[in-house]
């Protein structure tokens, strides 16, 4: 095929569940592609000599040669080039922000003009996976012979699931620590089951535990056992500290201790790692409010206002302090949120939490409408408050989108506030 | 793992559970606490203070009331059986008069209900570290005292029981013989745990007196390791996290009526799921 005809071949849609149904349940939303779709999509790959996608993955797999498999409808062939260099593409194909990474720098999506028509690498890497999965026909990875090194990972999460699998197939004695009873991380407490399926989370477990890799739930590095003893007294030689993010940060805004009041992390794990959207079956409570508000714009907003969604609220805002082409979260996110019904209000933050007089948020918040300010050379653009906005609606929950210490802070001094 | 060697009533709804946690035993130091789970499928976590531990034998201690589901499951449960999950030891230990650089000097030790239990390791590290304890106990009628014994072999002639009926020690309130002890003036430092509106009046109590009081909370936690921020509370203006800033503070600072309106977040939610595990007990 000439890159002509390459180029006419029209971008394959992942097949996805109707807005209106998934927006009240929890099976996934994307539904995969067919076989057919998998290799349309993958024959889009122009095969550029240069490879440039693969400088946007982290873990630079061989894209083209995968794609070129299956291209020929080699899926397994396109799975074993894949898990050279990554043991978790099910997981990556579905949460890895690809228009950000390999498809940035797509020839296709260039020639295109529009990283919404490059090749969809991280959905062909999806359906390699879970056709393998799905028909038992995953082959053991091999692993070298034993070093008689010990490694410590500390944490369960995606870094350190792809730390053990590496330091297991070199060869390594492996043992995993994770302070939650369950492993996988953000994997399990925090990305919602619509959109990264559990049993897909514990089949990667699994896979890492057939490597020889041990795993210690309920074990707090640190307090359960010091990391000097871990070194010192049980002959670890080496040890890989996993352990994501931390604490949240709240804004330090007035009520944000009232009840209903949540950091994203708490909300997303009552629902997610204790079951509490499985309504009836789980002793963990949830906070079901009707009109919620989610501060922030990335992944974990989006995950906490379509969750919110799920667990019965009638109304959800989003509000971002910056606009739409700022925000972090990817963009089929961004997408589903929308067709959700998800109500976007950007260019806004909150000013503080309104108590209804007995410790819980009362259904109105007030708010401030930044003012767009020049970007200061690096990371992405501040905002200042300028001016108020109309009122909409009210709420009397709020799910916080936790923020991490690395973003840039801002101020809030608004000249007027409103309500919503 | 977590396998419980022995289990006794207390109380009526106040048990002592003896469970192996070799890692746990071996690190924790009197004020920390564990997480725990009855069931790691539908569980949910909740936090209690380690009464004691055997280094020797592996083991650590706890005491609870049947006050939820997750309680009542435990309550169960009997020798032989496992804990589902069990995380620690968490939070920091507590600061100990005489070990801490300042000089030892008299101790007041509040108990409210089972707040004796956590505070049994508290009192015996005090009285090693070279302080005189008083230990004062409440409890709405004598048959709800626990390690009514244990304390007074630490305290002594100083232990003073109060209960609301009488039927035990004076009638009355925990503050009354603490107020009488500061006025009396020899009193450095207190420590309260218990339910918190005992610990809240308790820090009244202290308050014009200038006496350090400090309290131990028992918020509603999920993860224990600072993750979820769910057992925030305010002390002195600044948003604090119980897992990992606590779960001891200065009494005076804790902001209380937030404290006891986000310890309520989930009644109904907790009641119902309580209700409902007790039912299923029945047919059990």
């Amino acid at each position: 095929m000439t890159p002509k005809e390459k180029m006419a071949i029209p971008p394959q849609a992942m097949p996805q569940q109707d807005a209106a149904a998934r927006a009240h349940n929890m099976n996934e939303v994307a539904l995969g592609y067919t076989a057919e779709m998998a290799k349309t999509e993958a024959s889009r790959c122009l095969q550029c000599p240069t490879k440039p996608c693969m400088q946007g993955c982290p873990v630079a797999i061989n894209i083209p040669g995968f794609l070129a498999k299956a291209a020929d409808g080699d899926f397994a062939g396109a799975l074993d080039i894949i898990k050279e260099t990554s043991l978790l593409p099910a997981v990556c194909g579905r949460v890895c922000p690809q228009e950000k990474q390999c498809q940035k720098f797509c020839t296709m999506g260039k020639l295109l003009k529009d990283v919404d028509k490059a090749v969809a690498i991280g959905r062909v890497e999806r359906f390699c996976a879970d056709l393998a999965r799905e028909t038992g026909a995953e082959k053991p990875v091999a692993c070298a012979p034993k070093t008689g090194k010990k490694v410590a990972i500390v944490g369960s999460g995606p870094a350190s699931i792809t730390c053990a699998a590496d330091c297991a197939k070199a060869g390594h004695d492996v043992t995993v620590f994770e302070a939650f009873h369950r492993c996988g991380g953000v994997l399990v407490y925090g990305i919602p089951e619509f959109r990264l399926p559990k049993a897909i989370v514990r089949h990667e477990i699994e896979s890492i535990k057939q490597l020889g890799v041990k795993i210690e739930p309920n074990f707090v590095v640190g307090r359960t056992r010091k990391l000097k003893d871990l070194i010192e007294k049980d002959g670890f030689d080496a040890v890989f500290v996993g352990t994501g993010a931390g604490l949240p940060k709240f804004m330090n805004i007035e009520g944000e201790n009232l009840n209903g009041v949540f950091s994203a992390n708490e909300y997303l794990t009552r629902a997610n790692l204790m079951k509490a959207y499985l309504e009836g079956s789980a002793d963990t409570p949830f906070w079901h409010g009707k009109k919620v508000a989610v501060l922030g714009g990335g992944n974990v907003a989006m995950d906490a206002s379509r969750m919110a969604l799920r667990l019965g609220a009638e109304k959800v805002y989003l509000v971002y302090r910056r606009s739409e082409a700022e925000m972090p979260a990817r963009k089929e996110e961004v997408e589903h949120a929308k067709e959700e019904g998800v109500e976007f209000h950007m260019l806004e933050n909150a000013k503080r939490v309104l108590s209804d007089g007995k410790g819980a948020v009362r259904n109105r918040g007030q708010r401030i409408r930044p003012r767009r300010r020049h970007s200061c050379g690096r990371g992405r653009q501040r905002v200042e408050p300028a001016y108020p906005d109309d009122d909409r609606g009210a709420r009397d929950q709020q799910a916080r989108k936790h923020r991490r210490r690395s973003r840039d802070e801002y101020d809030i001094n608004p000249r007027r506030i409103r309500r919503w | 793992m977590n396998r419980i060697i022995s289990k006794s009533r207390l109380s009526d709804n106040v048990y002592k559970m003896q469970i192996e946690a070799p890692l746990v035993a071996q690190e924790r130091k009197a004020g920390q606490f564990v997480i725990l789970m009855a069931d790691d499928e539908f569980g949910e976590r909740i936090p209690l203070t380690i009464a004691d531990a055997d280094v020797e034998k592996g083991t650590i201690t706890v005491i609870f009331q049947t006050v939820g589901a997750t309680t009542t499951k435990l309550s169960r449960l009997e020798p032989g059986d496992s804990i589902a999950a069990l995380l620690g030891p968490l939070g920091r230990p507590t600061s100990i008069r005489g070990e801490n650089g300042e000089k030892p000097g008299h101790v007041v030790c509040v108990g409210g209900g089972i707040g004796v239990a956590p505070m049994h390791p508290i009192a015996q590290a005090l009285k090693a570290a070279g302080n005189k304890v008083t230990i004062i106990m409440g409890a709405r009628n004598e048959s709800l005292f626990v390690m009514k014994d244990e304390m007074a072999a630490i305290a002594g002639e100083n232990l003073i029981l109060m209960t609301d009926d009488g039927s035990s020690g004076r009638k009355g309130l925990v503050t009354e013989p603490l107020k009488e002890l500061c006025e009396a003036g020899a009193v450095d430092e207190v420590i309260a745990i218990g339910p918190p509106i005992m610990m809240k009046f308790c820090a009244l109590a202290t308050k014009p007196y200038g006496v350090k009081t400090t309290v131990s909370l028992n918020t509603i936690m999920i993860d224990g390791t600072g993750m979820c921020g769910g057992c925030r509370v305010s002390v002195g203006g600044k948003t604090k996290f119980v897992c990992v800033d606590g779960p001891e503070f200065d009494g005076h600072e804790v902001d209380w009526d937030q404290m006891l309106s986000r310890m309520g977040a989930f009644k109904p939610q907790e009641q119902a799921a309580k209700e409902h595990v007790c039912k299923a007990g029945i047919f059990k």
